[in-house]
């Protein structure tokens, strides 16, 4: 008697609410890249006619200004649903309160280690909770120009495979004017590009040194290995002029227009290079040494904000699922350049020239885990720019790099 | 009502508007700002609590904020009356040819009319090193070796500040020019009958009179340098008033301490260390300059 009538109870109440048949309408918030915006309009096209009832609606703001639009607006409850931010920001929105906890029947470590990388399970998970789920991720590459490789007399089809390699390759493709100022850089050297995730994540690592505690909470780099590691970066600028920061503008524009004839640097700049027409240019997984390989990845991740709730949560839920399918992974990878999420889908591009290099950096990468991505870049930053321009020694500027972070870390945690 | 009072009563009417939109637009935030610099409001804190003196204590010890206020009394200090002699010298010329006053008028007053982000980048750009930047391509063809500008620590600032004198140096222009012309002709002829030479001339008569714009201008001027921006901003690598923040003025700072890392609390803190400031230094130059001069 009493089911029939919870029972009942319960009919009625989704009677009333079908014939309500109040639409629920999402707000999903992303910054301004046209690939990405055309798609994610075709997506919510998709989700719309799969879900009627749940309307979706896209909002942009630029690059820029966007972590500040996302910062100001979600303390003032004027933020989305859903929303997609860089993964080195989540500390800081976890901490504050302003992110919600996925589903657990969803979303928990069974469904993350099935379907994802092991470095984005690793950091959406706070104290256990997992608070956000990405659609793609990208890594670093070895890019060369191949026609500056003919020029040099260098194999265009053989990038350098070690850092030894690498350096040699460097000094032959450099070139310099009458007056000994460098006007092809033979490698470009951009520490505010993907410079400092290099040193931070890979250089640091293969020479056999650990940057951070497991938990990224102790800065470990500033011993002899690491410092090795960082002499070796600073002395491509300082000894071997292979390049330097800022040479003309930065790495991806003296890359773009022919002056450098190497960069490291991210899946997400292969639709930038092919759309170049006469840059003939290859992608090579990151040069090893010591046999050891590593890379950086990184990504973009959508989570729900803190306060959404009732009907809302439940749309915000199935979208979140929906752009994170493997299905549509694929339309991501096809239509914006960037790698599937999901690690049964990287299968597929083994054999193609240009992905099979990110997608092998993947298996073999880490995604550093910032509580201030900002800080923590320029703390790097300043090391090289103090080794270059000050003329201090690496192991000081290092150590004290080291110090700085530490400092920055233990703040954060701190409060 | 008589029709007097009525027009008093209209035209207080009118003033209320902007005073409303004073009192809402620039008092209330900035009465606000000093109550929050007393609180520890981040943007990633939902309440903030009272923590007294702390932010100022906190920026205070900080070496980027001491060296932002350092970079920005270099900015003052060296551009402000650099551009008011430059202008003030280009304006004596200008007044003494006979001919093509406009089409002089109007190149100085160019680079101000134009937007300070555009002219920053094109500056940025001729300042690159070699083989990109049009400045080290004119010393290399003339054997000399190139320069660093805004990549060394010591070039950066000087460079930046350059481009901030050759931009107001228009606007000081035009305003000198305009004082120059309200000086009395009969004057400087009764001058040059007495036998006055050109040095007397300048001394005496043309630099008193002209005080009042000199006073405006160094007012403006030095305002104009004490909060430089939007040069630091777009001139120096990701916007970071580098290398080294060797370029930072204090108006970067706060910006960086406010969206950058969300401070609300410590940048209201420096803004109104930046405003006492300001304010101290103008209060100063109106006392020294604002002598009556009667003749």
């Amino acid at each position: 008697m009493k089911k029939a009538l919870v029972f009942a109870i319960l009919m009625a109440v989704m009677a009333v609410a079908v014939v309500g048949a109040q639409t629920v309408t999402i707000t999903y918030w992303q910054y301004f890249y046209e690939s990405k915006v055309k798609l994610m309009d075709e997506l919510i096209k998709m989700f719309e006619q799969q879900n009627p009832g749940i309307k979706v609606e896209q909002v942009t703001f630029p690059y820029e200004s966007y972590n500040q639009k996302v910062a100001a607006s979600i303390p003032a409850g004027e933020g989305p649903d859903v929303i997609n931010l860089f993964y080195g920001w989540l500390p800081m929105y976890v901490k504050a309160g302003y992110l919600q906890e996925l589903p657990p029947n969803e979303f928990n470590k069974a469904f993350f280690e099935k379907n994802y990388y092991n470095f984005v399970a690793e950091s959406v998970e706070f104290n256990g909770k997992y608070y956000s789920a990405p659609t793609a991720v990208r890594t670093l590459a070895l890019i060369w120009n191949k026609k500056l490789f003919k020029e040099a007399g260098l194999d265009p089809e053989k990038p350098p495979k070690t850092l030894d390699e690498l350096a040699a390759y460097a000094r032959k493709l450099s070139k310099y004017d009458g007056q000994g100022n460098l006007v092809q850089a033979g490698l470009a050297m951009q520490p505010t590009g993907q410079g400092h995730n290099w040193i931070r994540e890979i250089l640091f690592r293969q020479f056999v040194n650990t940057p951070y505690s497991k938990d990224y909470r102790k800065v470990t780099y500033a011993d002899d290995k690491g410092i090795a590691a960082f002499r070796w970066y600073t002395d491509l600028i300082v000894k071997d002029k292979v390049g330097y920061p800022n040479f003309a503008t930065d790495d991806v524009t003296a890359f773009r227009s022919g002056k450098a004839a190497m960069n490291i640097d991210g899946s997400f700049r292969i639709a930038t290079l092919n759309a170049i027409k006469d840059l003939e240019w290859g992608a090579a997984e990151l040069p090893s040494h010591n046999g050891i390989k590593s890379n950086y990845a990184s990504y973009w991740t959508h989570a729900i904000v803190a306060g959404v709730s009732g009907k809302k949560l439940e749309a915000s839920v199935k979208f979140l699922k929906f752009i994170t399918s493997p299905e549509v992974q694929e339309l991501w990878l096809q239509k914006v350049g960037e790698l599937p999420a999901n690690p049964s889908l990287a299968v597929k591009y083994k054999d193609n020239p240009v992905y099979a290099p990110f997608f092998n950096g993947l298996a073999y990468a880490h995604a550093s885990q910032f509580v201030d991505e900002a800080g923590q870049r320029t703390i790097l930053v300043d090391a090289v720019d103090k080794v270059w321009l000050k003329k201090v020694d690496p192991a000081i500027a290092l150590r004290e790099a080291a110090a700085a972070e530490q400092k920055l870390i233990d703040e954060f945690w701190k409060k | 009502m008589t029709l007097k009072a009525r027009k008093t009563i209209t035209a207080y009417a009118f003033l209320a508007i902007p005073l409303v939109f004073f009192l809402t637009v620039r008092f209330g935030p900035m009465l606000y700002m000093l109550a929050m610099s007393f609180t520890n409001w981040s943007l990633m804190r939902k309440i903030p609590a009272f923590v007294g003196f702390s932010n100022y204590a906190k920026v205070l010890s900080d070496p980027v904020f001491m060296q932002s206020l350092w970079n920005t009394a270099r900015y003052a200090v060296f551009g402000a009356p650099l551009v008011i002699v430059i202008s003030f010298l280009i304006a004596l010329m200008l007044d003494t040819i006979p001919k093509g006053k406009g089409a002089f008028r109007l190149i100085y007053v160019l680079p101000y009319i134009t937007p300070v982000v555009a002219v920053s980048w094109v500056w940025r750009w001729m300042y690159q090193p070699p083989p990109i930047g049009i400045i080290n391509g004119i010393l290399g063809a003339l054997g000399l070796p190139a320069g660093e500008f805004l990549n060394s620590t010591t070039q950066a600032l000087p460079s930046i500040l350059v481009v901030n004198v050759w931009v107001e140096l228009g606007y000081c222009t035009t305003i000198f020019l305009a004082g120059l012309q309200t000086i009395p002709r009969e004057m400087i002829e009764a001058a040059q009958i007495d036998g006055a030479n050109g040095r007397q001339i300048l001394g005496k008569i043309t630099i008193p009179l002209l005080n009042p714009v000199i006073l405006f201008l160094t007012v403006m001027e030095g305002i104009q340098f004490l909060r430089i921006f939007t040069q630091v901003y777009n001139m120096s690598m990701q916007a970071m008033g580098g290398p080294l923040n060797s370029t930072k003025s204090a108006a970067l700072y706060i910006y960086q301490k406010a969206f950058m890392y969300f401070e609300m609390a410590q940048a209201a803190a420096a803004s109104l260390i930046l405003f006492v400031i300001i304010m101290s230094i103008t209060l100063l130059q109106l006392r020294f300059f604002d002598r009556k001069l009667s003749y």
